[in-house]
């Protein structure tokens, strides 16, 4: 790995991961603002060009890969995360990323990306949330909103809605942020704290699709409201937000409040951001946070270390090997009770 | 000292609860078979349930053993000796035992209250339905209690030593030395001395029994039989699978990748692939067959011997990563260790009824090939057959074992290393030619395997239609159909790289008997027993079922009357008409258990005999 790394060119662009195929999303579609971003980190990454894999499944977001310029492979609905965890059990040193839709990673995909998270292979999970099935045009998705009139819904969506950083947080995944498509600056950062990040890391993109749920996010994108409906999630710094800086979040007793500075409250009353807490707990309160009550938080919820799954098998093969020495084909298949007829 | 009689195959099947150990004891009586000499096969028998209630019918487990001082190949069509360690298992196998055979069984066990968990409304012992049976009657249970009671054991231990006071029994009776079974239990209980020395003495009990008690008249021996020359080792067909993929991982200079959920009776490949980590055999139990479908794909286009496995019902969810795979056309091999069904069906039982799944259960114009072993230590061979198929063509590949070739085992001639297939493979470089991921071989049609990690080769794939060449997505529709031709083409080309067909016995006459997977054994025996009675009746046995060996129609044209005999109600035989336009016959049985030979004997007679060939589907018409 250190030779390929140092092979690298230092000045490679966003423009060397363009792959030769047209981009074919709608005019408009929050995928190509993600597409662009992730274009920008990978030249800013540290892993040479042809480490990279692409997985994905099916749907909008999931064309991702055909557009990269790396090694890519568009699989089948929901199942990126099971092709992926292949990939990278095999070749720990590839830098393997998922790009996934909300139908795609939590209705058929779910039990996959469960498991890719608990057992914190280490992969980087692009979830682009836009609480619609895009490409099937049209359907209700499991994080669309109670009662939500839909092509398959005209009376109303009757499914509870997952939120989908609580379900990750759940498995306990090591890595867990959100961002949204039309705030670059902060989408292009995340998608680097992903790549950097050894073990399971799970990104939720919020994603406009303009054909089938426009304006879906338009309480968290809109500049007239944004600092008073989305909380900016920075390690160490305190749960502030609002357009003067007055409100913020405060733990009272097991529940979170919004309080307003100088109400008897100072800055001090306020939860300071650790995205390192081990247990999960905290981040889980944070993801619980949701509008009229609370505003939504952008950032990293949590970032801890845990060896990942790649790791550790290798370790066992390590280990066996050592312990066994390298296996003779002739041993094993001379071992057990042998006897010889002549 | 008793007199020793010669025997030239013996055919003895244990069976008592789930929780006597009969498994233990066929398999200790195998190794000791084995040791000796002896050709042998055997088919151990489970019941679906873990623990079912003690004592009770479905609870009875069973091993079969045959073995022989000459060729056999199967585990023998009825026991000529039954020990039965309970009332049920009395009754679930007394069925089987051949009239004036030896019966076994443990008197202790017949009380009241075990006869009536048996559904016994007569105690069979002191009625007269055991008198066509050279029956023995011993106080197993008592017996080892006496021999062991100094041991300090509890009356429960000391129960569960009953199964090696009978196999020790047995031991005296077929003239076995006790050293290869005391190796294992010393070995086994290391760490506990009081039970080396408990089963020891159960053992040795049981073996002086037979020689002191007057009971026996005489005991009996068989030699060894003539094999071929070399080294061997008993194998069970799970076994010799998972050696058979490790072995081709190492011709192919890669490591093993093994993506797999548990299921029966596939389970025993991961378990023994588990162990070789020293091998670099990577592992993964996944959540479901899908994404262990999913991962060995990822893990074969990342550059492994891919390999994931299962049976019936977890192939039904493979499929559409199966497909998948033939639409990128990577490598891989997909094991389908076959159970009686459908749906959850007989979880222990052994069917052959996959095959039209695995040939047509996908989506679309699908094609890919199909083979499958003949024996237990066949499964080595064809298992290195299946990766040699998928790395030269690309493609993966559906390797078709069952239940009674996976649970099953024989002697098998060890092989040289150099004797094995070199299957080394070669990744494309970007100073070769100018790459295109659907650039074919021109011979072969197989695609370049550029993997990741190779500078220069970045390319995308996946399930969407490629562009010839290129490998970009292509919605034209004459392209759709030029890689459909070319998908089925490069599958359909094999058939000049396997072995032809060859029938065994006459080359054309009045019948020929075809059959593929784990009823080699009974259909050959049962081929060379009609040959014997002089009808003119020759075997064909087919390892590669897609596609066909390129003879095959002429082989099938050859003869009067073909019949392929199978567990299913004639999947190959649907085949073989709809391939080569010929009105082959159907002998199928599909209860869960192998064909006896007697009963294909019996079968072909029938279509020998009566010009009117009465089919299963005329049978079900009328
Ligand atoms: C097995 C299977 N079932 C259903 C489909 C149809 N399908 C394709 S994409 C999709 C939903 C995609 O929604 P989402 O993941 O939210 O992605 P988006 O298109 O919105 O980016 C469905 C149901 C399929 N391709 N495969
Ligand atoms: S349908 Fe929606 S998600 Fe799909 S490309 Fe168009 S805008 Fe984007």
């Amino acid at each position: 790995m250190a030779e390929k790394i140092a092979g690298l060119t230092a000045s490679r662009t966003r423009q060397d991961f363009v792959s030769s195929q047209d981009v074919r999303w709608c005019p408009g579609c929050g995928d190509y603002a993600i597409l662009s971003q992730v274009q920008k980190v990978l030249a800013e990454l540290n892993v040479p060009r042809e480490n990279y894999v692409f997985v994905s499944g099916i749907g909008c977001s999931s064309r991702l890969p055909y557009y990269v310029n790396t090694y890519g492979f568009h699989s089948i609905h929901g199942r990126a995360p099971a092709v992926a965890t292949g990939i990278k059990a095999y070749r720990p040193e590839l830098s393997v990323w998922v790009a996934t839709g909300d139908g795609d990673a939590l209705s058929i995909g779910g039990n996959h990306l469960f498991h890719a998270l608990r057992r914190n292979i280490d992969l980087k999970i692009l979830l682009f949330n836009n609480r619609i099935y895009g490409l099937t045009k049209g359907q209700y998705s499991p994080t669309s909103e109670f009662g939500k009139k839909t092509k398959s819904s005209p009376a109303g969506v009757i499914d509870y809605p997952v939120n989908t950083l609580s379900f990750a947080l759940g498995c306990e995944g090591t890595f867990v942020a959100r961002t949204i498509d039309s705030d670059t600056r902060h989408l292009g950062e995340m998608i680097k704290r992903v790549g950097e990040h050894k073990g399971a890391a799970f990104l939720e993109i919020y994603q406009n699709c303009v054909i089938f749920n426009d304006e879906a996010f338009k309480e968290v994108t809109d500049r007239a409201v944004r600092e008073e409906t989305t909380i900016l999630l920075e390690h160490g710094k305190p749960l502030i937000f609002g357009k003067n800086r007055e409100k913020g979040i405060r733990l009272n007793g097991l529940e979170l409040e919004v309080v307003t500075l100088g109400n008897g409250y100072t800055e001090k009353d306020l939860l300071v951001h650790d995205e390192k807490t081990a247990d999960p707990s905290y981040a889980f309160l944070l993801s619980r946070m949701e509008l009229p009550k609370f505003p939504i938080p952008i950032g990293v919820f949590r970032a801890v270390e845990r060896p990942s799954y790649d790791h550790l098998l290798e370790e066992q093969i390590r280990q066996s090997t050592k312990a066994m020495g390298k296996g003779s084909l002739e041993k094993l298949l001379n071992s057990g009770e042998t006897w010889t007829v002549t | 000292m008793k007199e020793l009689e010669e025997k030239e195959s013996v055919v003895i099947r244990f069976a008592g609860d789930s929780g006597d150990g009969m498994q233990l004891t066929g398999t200790q009586f195998t190794s000791t078979a084995a040791v000796i000499g002896n050709d042998l096969a055997t088919l151990p028998d489970y019941p679906a349930e873990i623990r079912a209630p003690a004592g009770s019918l479905a609870g009875v487990s069973g091993f079969q053993l045959n073995f022989s001082s000459k060729d056999i190949r199967t585990p023998g069509d009825a026991p000529d000796v039954l020990v039965a360690m309970n009332p049920a298992a009395l009754k679930a196998n007394i069925r089987d035992l051949k009239e004036g055979g030896m019966l076994i069984l443990n008197e202790d066990a017949f009380t009241p209250q075990g006869l009536k968990k048996a559904n016994y409304t007569s105690n069979p012992l002191e009625d007269d339905s055991l008198t066509k049976y050279e029956l023995y009657k011993l106080p197993i249970t008592t017996l080892t209690v006496n021999a062991l009671h100094d041991t300090g054991l509890t009356k429960k231990e000391i129960d569960r030593c009953k199964n090696f006071f009978a196999l020790g029994l047995m031991f005296w009776l077929y003239d076995r030395p006790l050293d290869v079974t005391i190796d294992w239990i010393s070995t086994k209980f290391k760490n506990k001395p009081v039970m080396i020395d408990a089963n020891v003495k159960a053992l040795k009990g049981g073996f002086h029994y037979g020689e002191t008690a007057e009971i026996f008249k005489r005991h009996y021996h068989v030699a060894k039989a003539k094999l071929p020359p070399g080294r061997y080792r008993n194998i069970t067909g799970n076994e010799a699978s998972a050696l058979g993929f490790i072995a081709a991982a190492e011709r192919a200079g890669k490591p093993l990748f093994y993506a797999s959920y548990p299921i029966t009776p596939a389970s025993d490949i991961l378990h023994e692939l588990s162990r070789h980590k020293n091998f670099g055999v990577r592992t993964f139990q996944a959540e479901d067959e899908i994404a262990a479908m999913g991962a060995a794909i990822g893990a074969s286009f990342a550059g492994a011997v891919s390999l994931t496995g299962s049976s019936g019902p977890g192939i039904a969810l493979k499929s559409e990563g199966m497909n998948l795979a033939v639409m990128t056309e990577l490598p891989m091999v997909i094991v389908d260790v076959q159970r009686g069904g459908p749906s959850t069906g007989l979880p222990t039982k052994t069917e052959q009824a996959d095959l039209l799944q695995v040939i047509f259960g996908r989506n679309s114009e699908s094609p890919l090939p199909v083979v499958a072993p003949s024996t237990p230590s066949d499964c080595f061979a064809m298992a290195i057959e299946a990766f040699r198929i998928a790395l030269k063509y690309m493609t993966p590949v559906i390797y078709l074992s069952d239940g009674y070739l996976g649970n099953g085992s024989e002697p098998w001639l060890l092989p040289s290393i150099d004797s094995l297939p070199n299957l080394e493979v070669r990744h494309p470089t970007a100073d070769g030619p100018k790459f295109y991921p659907y650039q074919r071989d021109p011979k072969t049609l197989a695609r370049p395997w550029a993997v990741p990690g190779t500078a220069g080769l970045e390319h995308r794939i996946g399930g969407l239609e490629k562009e010839n060449v290129t490998g970009n997505v292509s919605y034209d529709p004459k392209n759709h159909e030029l890689m459909c031709q070319l998908r089925a083409e490069k599958i359909a080309r094999i058939a000049d790289d396997i072995p032809e067909a060859k029938a065994v016995g006459c080359q054309r006459g009045d019948l020929l008997l075809v059959g593929w997977g784990g009823t080699f054994g009974a259909i050959s025996s049962a081929a060379e027993e009609l040959q014997r009675e002089g009808y003119s009746v020759a075997h064909l046995h087919l390892k590669h079922l897609n596609p066909f060996p390129r003879n095959l129609g002429e082989v099938l044209s050859r003869f009067e009357t073909v019949i392929a005999a199978e567990l299913n109600f004639g999947q190959l035989a649907f085949l073989l008409r709809g391939k080569y336009l010929f009105d082959v016959k159907s002998l199928s049985k599909v209860q869960g258990q192998p064909f006896t030979i007697a009963e294909i004997v019996q079968g072909v007679k029938r279509f020998l005999k009566t010009e009117e060939v009465r089919s299963w589907q005329k049978k079900s018409l009328a």
